[in-house]
């Protein structure tokens, strides 16, 4: 509508939703420290692509911030010991989401001071940012977004293709969560240095910082620290979801439109979450690669909502804990946004690089019965890759796998628009991720 | 009348023209198919299962009358079935030992922690994409019958316990179960297979049986009882390396009752056994 009503203050894309925020209960909550746990479970696959190879044997000392499993691969990455101590395991445990999968168990030396020795701070060298690349991928950096896509993957430019545009994203659009609007009003100058560090790598002229209007503060902090003439520009967008999706942060800010199953390069972008610029930011001035991260803990379930920096590896218990725990009230714990995250059975799962948010929800907030479709068509106004929902829903119950091609599911990102908006509570995400692996199978089987 | 006459004789003159040309193509285009094919096809069950390898019973028909194929390798039909065909083309009935699914999994609602409550989708699949279900182990049955749905013979019920009871004579090993689990907990194993490990973590040790009271633990006793390289401990789990190997002996000091000697279908003890394990108050592996 902002094309077409030239008076219209801010910027945004077509289609998607309006949930309720939800995010008074945390976004003036400075980032805190939480103690350290005795143990730390590291997954060996907690980013998109192949999985690290572990380079330390059960019994060896490590230090906070060692190299403990090396990337296999291009679109692979690092991982660092979250704490000094031993390595107690190398065994399979249970990950997130019912999952399962090999993990390095370090057992924290209780008698250690926690501090990065200089030992593991010259590797990174500070301020030399040569070969970034190959450094962000040594310090295991990913996109703190909630995919965990591995970031100097984003950081290399194909041959032949060009970035002219670097998008930060600021949008944090899910309800509830405010790690990233935290980072942005805490640590701007870790933001802008790594804004102007991506810019530079991938020789583009211009960085828009894309930031939703609910957060003025955040705004206000970027804008302060950013020099005259600075290529930096930060875009006060309007409040909707799914705007944080890379796709839509693009058309938001500049109308370009990705074409349908490419990458934003195709259109000379570049997108990168604020968290993990601050963490390339970090890693090039502090030299420490990536070992923690901010999580928000929040929702009506739980004793006392906080912005948390959570160190890789920490049983989510012990995150749980250090909030005051569950209250008798909550039903339901959610790993990611109360939109895209998934609900979690077993609280003995370790947190991993991709987690922005632990939300404990009542029950009001969630379950709702199943009513048959009633082709009202609001999930098509809701969608924002223009898909059929409901078409693609069938297809799905029919395993018609052939339609499910032609509707265009591989374009669907899982945003969960189509399910917030369905009076008939259908739950159309679930199917599309049903769909998505019958289109796996039947991909394998060929 | 002249006019009708002319119209008569074209007519027959073009019938004979065409069923002189059919009559030629019928002699020279011949292709020769064996009747016997027909004849096998109609006794076969018509199912199209696949389980014995070829994509329809009349492909298997054609495989069977080339002598590329044994009658018996069709597991659907009867004994009987397989004589008379054996029989109408002189050859060997042959065919291999009966194979079942056997799941290896024994978390029935009793024996591990229901510790979520799983209200999404009815349906395995789609269970394992978002939180697999309520149960504690992310290794074992889901519960929700994708199985059971998929069998054409009806041999997969789910019973009370929340585990899929394959019955062993409605079972025709056509696989089916085997590709909708997504978890990969059912394998085809002939019937002289009598040990079964009923369960698939790779955790070892007491945080295996924290999750499942009938969880193998790899504690190796099995492995001790049974003759050298018979059992081993592989990634948590006891593995049957000897083929047809059924020492009753090497069960039964198994603390959780993971690895069973069946004596046909699963989840139902021998009698023997089963009073050993009531002596010992551990009977909680039972499904159904």
């Amino acid at each position: 509508m902002s094309r077409l009503l030239p008076l219209s203050a801010r910027a945004t894309f077509a289609h998607g939703v309006h949930p309720a925020e939800h995010k008074e209960a945390t976004h003036a909550s400075v980032i805190e420290r939480m103690r350290f746990a005795d143990t730390y479970v590291l997954a060996l696959s907690q980013h998109i692509g192949a999985a690290s190879k572990p380079v330390v044997r059960v019994g060896q000392r490590v230090e906070r911030g060692q190299l403990i499993a090396e990337p296999v691969g291009f679109v692979s990455t690092a991982l660092h010991a979250p704490v000094a101590g031993t390595v107690a395991a190398i065994e399979p445990r249970p990950l997130p989401a019912g999952k399962s999968g090999l993990c390095i168990v370090v057992r924290r030396d209780p008698f250690d001071s926690q501090r990065f020795t200089d030992q593991i701070t010259s590797r990174y060298p500070p301020g030399d940012a040569d070969d970034l690349i190959q450094r962000v991928q040594h310090a295991g950096i990913v996109g703190f977004g909630g995919a965990a896509f591995p970031s100097h993957v984003k950081l290399s430019v194909p041959e032949g293709k060009r970035v002219r545009d670097v998008f930060l994203n600021g949008c944090e659009c899910e309800p509830y969560l405010t790690c990233d609007h935290r980072v942005m009003v805490e640590r701007p100058q870790a933001v802008l240095r790594g804004a102007e560090l991506v810019r530079q790598q991938v020789h583009a002229e211009r960085v828009y910082i894309g930031v939703e209007a609910n957060k003025p503060d955040a705004i206000a902090a970027l804008r302060a620290h950013i020099p005259a003439l600075s290529p930096i520009e930060v875009v006060e967008l309007t409040v909707k979801y799914p705007q944080g999706a890379e796709k839509m942060l693009i058309d938001a800010v500049v109308h370009r439109r990705v074409p349908a199953g490419k990458l934003p390069i195709e259109v000379e972008a570049a997108v990168q979450n604020v968290a993990t610029a601050a963490a390339i930011a970090d890693l090039v001035d502090l030299g420490v690669p990536l070992v923690e991260r901010v999580v928000t803990v929040t929702g009506p379930g739980i004793a006392r909502p906080a912005n948390v920096l959570v160190p890789i590896g920490t049983p989510l218990r012990e995150l749980l804990d250090h909030c005051g725990g569950l209250l008798p009230t909550a039903r339901q714990v959610v790993l990611g946004g109360p939109m895209m995250g998934l609900a979690q059975k077993d609280l003995d799962v370790p947190v991993t690089k991709g987690l922005s948010g632990v939300l404990a929800l009542t029950e009001p907030a969630t379950w709702l019965q199943e009513q048959p479709c009633i082709r009202c068509g609001r999930c098509l106004d809701a969608c924002p890759m223009f898909l059929n929902p409901q078409r693609l829903a069938l297809m799905v119950r029919h395993e018609r796998t052939e339609d499910l091609e032609a509707l265009h599911l591989r374009d669907c990102f899982e945003c969960a628009s189509c399910s917030f908006v369905c009076p008939s509570n259908l739950p159309l995400v679930q199917l599309m991720r049903v769909g998505k692996g019958l289109l796996r199978r039947q991909q394998e089987a060929a | 009348m002249g006019d009708f006459a002319g119209a008569v004789a074209i007519l027959a003159g073009l019938c004979l023209f065409f069923g002189v040309v059919l009559a030629l193509a019928n002699s020279k285009l011949k292709v020769w198919q064996d009747p016997r094919v027909d004849d096998v096809a109609g006794k076969l069950p018509g199912a199209n299962c696949g389980a014995c390898g070829q994509p329809g019973c009349r492909a298997f028909a054609e495989q069977v009358v080339a002598g590329k194929l044994a009658p018996g390798k069709c597991t659907v039909s009867s004994a009987g079935i397989i004589a008379d065909i054996a029989g109408l083309l002189g050859v060997e009935a042959g065919g291999d030992e009966k194979r079942v699914a056997r799941l290896a999994c024994a978390g029935g609602k009793s024996a591990v922690r229901d510790i979520a409550d799983y209200r999404g989708l009815g349906s395995c699949g789609a269970a394992a994409v978002v939180a697999a279900g309520g149960r504690a182990c992310p290794w074992g049955c889901l519960g929700l019958g994708d199985c059971a749905r998929s069998c054409n013979f009806g041999a997969i019920v789910m019973k009370s316990e929340g585990l899929p009871v394959v019955d062993v004579g409605k079972c025709v090993a056509c696989n089916d179960c085997v590709v909708a689990c997504p978890l990969g907990l059912f394998s085809l194993r002939p019937m002289s297979d009598q040990i079964l490990v009923q369960c698939s973590t790779p955790l070892a040790g007491p945080m295996a049986r924290e999750m499942c009271q009938v969880a193998c633990d790899a504690c190796g006793r099995c492995a001790l009882d049974a003759p050298a390289g018979a059992i081993e401990m592989v990634g948590g789990l006891a593995v049957v390396r000897a083929a047809g190997f059924s020492d009753v002996k090497s069960t039964l000091r198994c603390p959780t009752g993971a690895i069973q000697w069946v004596e046909a279908g699963q989840f139902a003890l021998p009698k023997r056994v089963a009073l050993r394990a009531l002596s010992l108050g551990r009977l909680h592996a039972r499904a159904g």
